[in-house]
């Protein structure tokens, strides 16, 4: 482990610190770094491919940490719309709330969020795991493919609308389960992926049997004229 | 695009401050509205005292005030960049209609007991100037960055929108039904300057308000009449209300402390407010009304 550097966006552009950050050669240089001053600036820290640990300390604006590989974020306060959009792996996490869109089409790693995260809450996963400590807004998961949604706390309208294969968990209350979207049954291996990102997320005071899984009806797979009210 | 911003605060702590504040929040959203800016901010009345915002078109101030010698006993006029505020003892029902009549070549951008509003085609940061806006002090404002997607890029385009005494609008959005609501609101009496939709909205929660209405109920309704994306900040002597269409695609982010509650369309806006980090910053739900106020 190197020595922690700080970049500050007072003094450093953000095009700067982004290209410091994409192309660092982790053999030679500091691993470890703390963003100061992001002022809700757009784009920080994205597309970022090497294992290297950053801290953001500040509210941050659109697609941060978007497209991420290996590195791991931490936000330590709000996050605009599109946060780890895109993300293949590594971890992203935020203290505060976040806007929409968190974690879109995210393919891999893992996206915490300690506060809420609003409407299209992890829109056409892909495979990565997100969660939510606090509530998601409407049309969460909506055409989620791949990966899980756990939420500790409610859910709003259309959640899982047009479903794939990505499992949602919810602890609270769904005010609406979206088209082709139903709840199922919790397997072993459900509980087990719930204690395991639970226990990733250091989230102690909650209990894994709390949760409901909800998954796609598979219905809308393939066209069928009988389905057509539903498309 | 468009920006929208708005500010209220809860204690006298900022109030000369206000002003600088909004000032921040604009410039800071220029890029979402590079074409025209606006802002309407509201301190404290003075009794009997009306004060009458006006577009002078290119006409001088000593064209308006000549002829506000033979229409106004007692007045007096502030001059603004290219806006006057006559403050006078003149009620509305009576001014407003010797304005139309006798200052035709001159635009009245609103008015009221509290409201100081002012807006202008041109880059932000150049309105934000012009005016001087970080010299006002007051308890709240509301402000606008256009970029134009309907209607032209004049003053009349511009936003807020006032169309009644101490009201006024902003929005980002786009709504579809609104040629339907103004030929409705003009059945009713209302009155438009312009062709674009914010303009409409306003009309449309004057007119609820008038009927008795209060803003709050006003703007629940507003989900079931005015079809679009919007994201509104409304304002009136009281305070400010914001409300997002249900689909919600239009950003908005709120920002509350003992202080204040700041709300802009993106967390830039407001990244230079005092004690910003510690405050609670969260993303308003759609089709729920927020409003702060006395």
């Amino acid at each position: 482990m190197g020595q922690l550097m700080e970049l500050d966006l007072k003094k450093i552009s953000l095009r700067e610190i982004n290209n410091t950050l994409q192309s660092l050669d982790i053999s030679q240089e500091d691993q470890n770094f703390t963003i100061t001053n992001p002022e809700g600036c757009h784009a920080l820290c994205v597309g970022i491919k090497q294992e290297i640990n950053i801290n953001i300390e500040g509210h941050v604006g659109y697609y941060c940490a978007g497209m991420n590989k290996e590195a791991n974020i931490k936000i330590n306060g709000s996050a605009g719309t599109g946060v780890a959009e895109n993300m293949m792996s590594g971890t992203v996490s935020i203290s505060g709330n976040v806007s929409q869109s968190a974690g879109a089409s995210a393919h891999g790693g893992l996206l915490y969020v300690n506060g809420d995260a609003s409407s299209r809450c992890g829109i056409s996963l892909k495979g990565a795991d997100i969660v939510v400590g606090g509530s998601v807004g409407h049309m969460s998961a909506f055409m989620a493919q791949s990966g899980s949604l756990l939420v500790c706390g409610d859910a709003g309208d259309a959640l899982g609308d047009s479903l794939y294969e990505a499992d949602i968990y919810v602890r609270g209350k769904v005010k609406s389960l979206g088209v082709d979207c139903i709840e199922k049954e919790i397997r072993k291996k459900d509980t087990d992926k719930i204690m395991d990102l639970l226990s990733k997320c250091k989230i102690e005071d909650i209990n894994p049997d709390e949760f409901k899984r909800f998954g796609s009806e598979r219905k809308l797979y393939n066209f069928d004229i009988d389905n057509i009210s539903n498309y | 695009m468009c920006g929208i911003v708005g500010i209220y605060l809860k204690n006298s702590k900022y109030e000369l401050s206000l002003g600088s504040f909004l000032a921040d929040m604009l410039n800071s959203m220029e890029g979402r509205g590079p074409d025209s800016a606006g802002f309407a901010i509201y301190s404290k009345e003075i009794k009997n005292y009306y004060k009458y915002s006006i577009c002078l078109n290119k006409l001088s101030e000593n064209d308006f005030g000549l002829r506000a010698k033979e229409y106004f006993d007692n007045h007096k006029i502030y001059k603004h960049s290219d806006h006057i505020v006559l403050e006078t003892t003149e009620e509305p029902e009576k001014a407003l209609t010797i304005l139309e009549k006798n200052f035709a070549e001159f635009s009245i951008v609103g008015y009221g007991k509290s409201i100081n509003i002012f807006k202008q085609t041109g880059n932000p940061k150049d309105v934000v100037k012009n005016f001087q806006l970080s010299s006002f002090s007051g308890s709240h404002g509301i402000g606008h960055t256009r970029m134009a997607t309907e209607s032209l890029v004049t003053t009349e385009g511009s936003h807020p929108y006032s169309t009644a005494e101490d009201e006024c609008l902003v929005h980002n959005g786009s709504l579809s039904n609104h040629n339907n609501i103004r030929r409705i609101l003009i059945k009713e009496g209302g009155k438009f300057k312009s062709d674009n939709d914010t303009e409409v909205a306003a009309g449309y929660i004057s007119n609820k308000i008038f009927k008795g209405n209060d803003l709050e109920t006003t703007l629940k309704d507003s989900l079931k009449y005015l079809d679009g994306f919007y994201t509104f900040i409304a304002g009136n002597k009281d305070g400010i209300a914001l409300l997002r269409d249900e689909i919600a695609c239009k950003p908005a982010v709120v920002a509350e402390n003992e202080d204040y509650v700041a709300i802009a369309s993106e967390f830039q806006a407001m990244a230079h407010l005092p004690d910003i980090n510690e405050a609670k910053i969260f993303e308003p739900e759609p089709g729920i009304v927020y409003s702060w106020g006395n």
